[in-house]
C-alpha cells in the first residue's frame, strides 16, 4: 500500500501544477457558462414580455399610430409580419438565383482561376459589409436622383445583396461536395455540362443548398439597417412592391423610441414573433442539414 | 464506301451539333458574366458613394472630415471624430469582453466538455447569432442597461480618479453597455471560426504534450493556442468587423449625441449610429457628410476584413488539408449564419 502511494507520489502531477490545471479547467467552463447567461435572459424577457401582448387582434390590426392614449387603441403587427414575409420572399427570390449561379460558377468554371478567387475575395468582402451600408448602396442606386422615395422593392434588393454572398459561400461549400465521380459518370454517359449542372450536381447538393438559404433568409429576415432608407415605414398592410412597407424590426425600432409602455410592449410582442419566426427557418435549416446525404 | 459513312456516322453521333451545345455556351458566359457583374457592382457602388461623399470631403477635406471633433448639424458643421471614437471604443470594448469569452467557449467545446454535451453547447451559442440586432437593442435598453447601472454607478464613484472611467454621472445609454452587448453578439461567430481553427490542430501535436505528462491546461497552453494565434486573431478582427459595422443595436444603445463622450459610462455616437438616426432627415451638406460617415465605416470595415480574412486564411491553409466532409460543410454553413448577426 505504502509502496503504491510513493509510486503515486512519484510519478503524479505536483500539487502546484494540478491546482493551476483545475483553476484553468474551472475558468474556462465559467466563461462559457457566462456565455449563456446573456442568451437565457434575452429568451426569458422575450418571453415574459412579449407573450403577454400576443393576442388575436396583435396579429390580425394594423397599428394605428396612435402612440398616446389607451391601450387598446395602438393596434397590432399585422402590416408588419405581411410586409417582412413580402420584402424577404422578393429578397430571397432575387438573391437565391444569382448567389446559386455564382457558386455554380466557381465550383464549375472558376475553379482556382485567378478570376475566381478574385470574386471569391470580393464576396467576402461583402459579407464584412455593414448591414446599413447595403441600404445606403442602394439610396445611391435607385433613390438619389430619381426624383422618387422608399419602395418594398428598394428594400428586398437591400436585402438581396445583403443575403447574396451568404448563399453564394454556403452554396460553394455544398457543391463542392458533390463528388467529381458523380461529374465524371454522367460526362462519359454523354450528358451536356448543362444537364451535369442541373440534373446531377445540383439535385445532390439540394439539400445543403436549402439549409444555406435558409439561413441567409433567416439573417435577412431580422435586418432593420438595410431597411431604414429603401423601404420606410408604414402602418398599413400593403400589398404593393412599390409602396412604402412596413416590416417586423422596423416596427420594433420604431416603437423602442416610444415612452408609451404599451408601444414598447408591442416592441416586445413583435421581437418575440420576429425570434420564433427565425428560428423556425433555423431549425428547419438545421434539420434538413443533419438529414443531407453528402454529410 | 459503307464503312466510311458507318464511322462518319458513328464519329457525327458522339459529337454535339453547334446548336446542341449552345445552351452549354450559354450557361458558360451567363454564369461568368454574373459572376463579373458582382464585381462591377461593388465597383459601381464604390464610385457612387466617394461621389455622394465628395462635397463633404471637399468643404472639410478628407483629413478634417474625419479627425475634426465637430459634429454640428445645426451650424452645417462635420468633422467625424465623435463618431469615428465612439465606433472605437465601442467595438474595442467588445473585442476586451467578448474575445476571451468565445476562445474560452471554443476550447470547451474543443478540449474540454463531454463529447455528450458538445452538440447542444455549439448549437446554443450559435442561436446567440440568430436573435436580431434590433432585438439586442430592446433588450439592452429595457433590461441590461437599467439593471446595470447601479454597478455601473458604484464603479465610477469608486474609480472616480481615473480618467475617461470614473467620475461621471452613468446614463442609462452609455459606452459600456454598448460595449458590453455587442461583446455578445460577436461571441458566436468569434466563437465558431476559434473553433474551427483549433480543429485543425493536429492531434499528434495534443498527444506529444499529454503524452510528454502535461495536464490538459499546458497541453491547451502549449500545443493548442501557439498553433491557433493566428487563426484565434482572424477571429478576433472578424468580431471587430462585426462589432465596427453593427448599427441598429448601437443607435439604440450608445445615447446618440454628437460629442465626445467624457467617460465610458457616458453617451455617444457611432459611425453607423449616426447614419442610422440622421439620414433620414438629412440635405444637402448634412446628407453629404454622412455618405462620408459611410465610406469611413465601409474603408474601415474593409480593412479590418481583409486583415482577418488573410490570417484565418494562413491559419486553416497550415492545418490539416482536410476535414471531414460533413462537418467542414455544416461549419461553414454555420459561420455564414453566425456572420448574420
Amino acid at each position: 500500500m505504502s509502496t503504491n502511494a510513493q509510486m503515486l507520489e512519484r510519478f503524479s502531477v505536483s500539487p502546484g501544477r494540478r491546482r493551476k490545471d483545475r483553476i484553468a479547467r474551472n475558468s474556462i467552463m465559467l466563461a462559457t457558462a457566462i456565455a449563456l447567461v446573456p442568451l437565457a435572459l434575452i429568451i426569458y424577457y422575450l418571453l415574459s414580455k412579449g407573450l403577454g401582448s400576443w393576442s388575436v387582434d396583435f396579429f390580425t390590426t394594423d397599428p394605428t399610430g396612435n402612440t398616446f392614449f389607451a391601450s387598446s387603441s395602438i393596434g397590432g403587427i399585422k402590416s408588419a409580419i405581411l410586409g417582412t414575409i413580402e420584402i424577404v420572399a422578393l429578397a430571397s427570390a432575387l438573391a437565391v438565383p444569382l448567389g446559386l449561379g455564382v457558386a455554380v460558377w466557381l465550383v464549375e468554371y472558376g475553379k482556382s482561376s485567378r478570376f475566381a478567387q478574385t470574386v471569391r475575395f470580393f464576396v467576402d468582402v461583402l459579407t464584412g459589409v455593414p448591414s446599413i451600408m447595403f441600404g445606403l448602396f442602394i439610396y445611391i442606386a435607385l433613390i438619389v436622383g430619381t426624383g422618387s422615395s422608399y419602395a418594398a422593392y428598394k428594400g428586398a434588393f437591400a436585402l438581396a445583396l445583403l443575403m447574396l454572398p451568404v448563399v453564394t459561400r454556403s452554396a460553394e461549400v455544398v457543391l463542392l461536395l458533390v463528388p467529381g465521380s458523380l461529374r465524371e459518370s454522367a460526362l462519359a454517359l454523354g450528358a451536356a455540362a448543362l444537364e451535369v449542372i442541373f440534373r446531377i450536381v445540383l439535385p445532390t447538393a439540394a439539400p445543403g443548398l436549402v439549409t444555406g438559404v435558409l439561413l441567409a433568409v433567416a439573417r435577412a429576415a431580422g435586418e432593420t439597417a438595410p431597411l431604414l432608407f429603401t423601404a420606410g415605414a408604414t402602418l398599413k398592410t400593403n400589398f404593393n412592391l412599390s409602396g412604402f412597407m412596413n416590416s417586423l424590426p422596423m416596427q420594433i425600432y420604431t416603437d423602442v423610441t416610444s415612452p408609451t409602455t404599451a408601444v414598447v410592449n408591442r416592441a416586445w410582442g413583435a421581437a418575440l414573433t420576429l425570434v420564433v419566426m427565425i428560428l423556425l427557418l433555423n431549425l428547419v435549416a438545421r434539420l434538413l442539414a443533419r438529414r443531407s446525404s453528402l454529410g | 464506301m459503307e464503312s466510311a459513312s458507318l464511322t462518319g456516322g458513328g464519329h457525327a453521333s458522339l459529337e454535339r451539333s453547334q446548336l446542341a451545345r449552345l445552351p452549354d455556351r450559354a450557361l458558360r458566359y451567363g454564369l461568368t458574366a454574373l459572376a463579373a457583374s458582382i464585381l462591377a457592382l461593388i465597383v459601381y457602388f464604390f464610385v457612387k458613394l466617394v461621389g455622394e461623399a465628395g462635397p463633404a470631403f471637399s468643404k472639410f477635406g478628407v483629413l478634417g472630415f474625419t479627425f475634426d471633433n465637430n459634429w454640428n448639424v445645426s451650424a452645417n458643421e462635420f468633422g467625424a471624430l465623435p463618431l469615428l471614437v465612439g465606433t472605437l471604443i465601442t467595438s474595442g470594448l467588445a473585442l476586451l469582453i467578448g474575445v476571451p469569452v468565445a476562445v474560452a467557449t471554443a476550447l470547451y467545446v474543443t478540449e474540454l466538455c463531454p463529447l455528450r454535451i458538445r452538440g447542444p453547447v455549439t448549437v446554443l451559442i450559435e442561436l446567440l447569432a440568430a436573435v436580431p440586432s434590433v432585438v439586442y437593442g430592446l433588450w439592452g435598453i429595457f433590461f441590461l442597461a437599467p439593471k446595470l447601472q447601479p454597478a455601473e454607478q458604484w464603479v465610477a464613484d469608486r474609480l472616480s480618479f481615473v480618467p475617461f472611467i470614473g467620475g461621471g454621472v452613468v446614463t442609462i445609454p452609455n459606452y459600456f453597455i454598448t460595449g458590453l452587448v455587442l461583446a455578445i453578439m460577436i461571441l458566436p461567430i468569434v466563437s465558431s471560426i476559434s473553433r474551427e481553427v483549433m480543429s485543425t490542430v493536429p492531434s499528434d501535436h495534443k498527444e506529444a504534450a499529454l503524452g510528454l505528462g502535461a495536464t490538459r491546461w499546458e497541453m491547451i497552453r502549449t500545443a493548442v493556442l501557439p498553433y491557433c494565434r493566428s487563426g484565434i486573431t482572424g477571429a478576433a478582427m472578424l468580431g471587430l468587423g462585426r462589432a465596427i459595422g453593427e448599427t441598429i443595436a448601437v443607435t439604440i444603445l450608445v445615447g446618440d449625441a454628437p460629442v465626445l463622450g467624457g467617460h465610458l459610462f457616458g453617451q455617444g455616437y457611432s459611425l453607423a449610429a449616426a447614419i442610422a438616426n440622421e439620414f433620414g432627415e438629412a440635405q444637402g451638406l448634412h446628407r453629404s457628410a454622412l455618405f462620408a460617415a459611410g465610406l469611413v465605416l465601409f474603408v474601415l470595415t474593409l480593412l479590418v476584413n481583409v486583415i482577418a480574412r488573410l490570417l484565418v486564411m494562413r491559419a486553416s491553409r497550415t492545418g490539416t488539408p482536410k476535414r471531414s466532409a460533413g462537418t467542414s460543410g455544416e461549419t461553414d454553413a454555420l459561420a455564414g449564419a453566425a456572420a448574420g448577426a
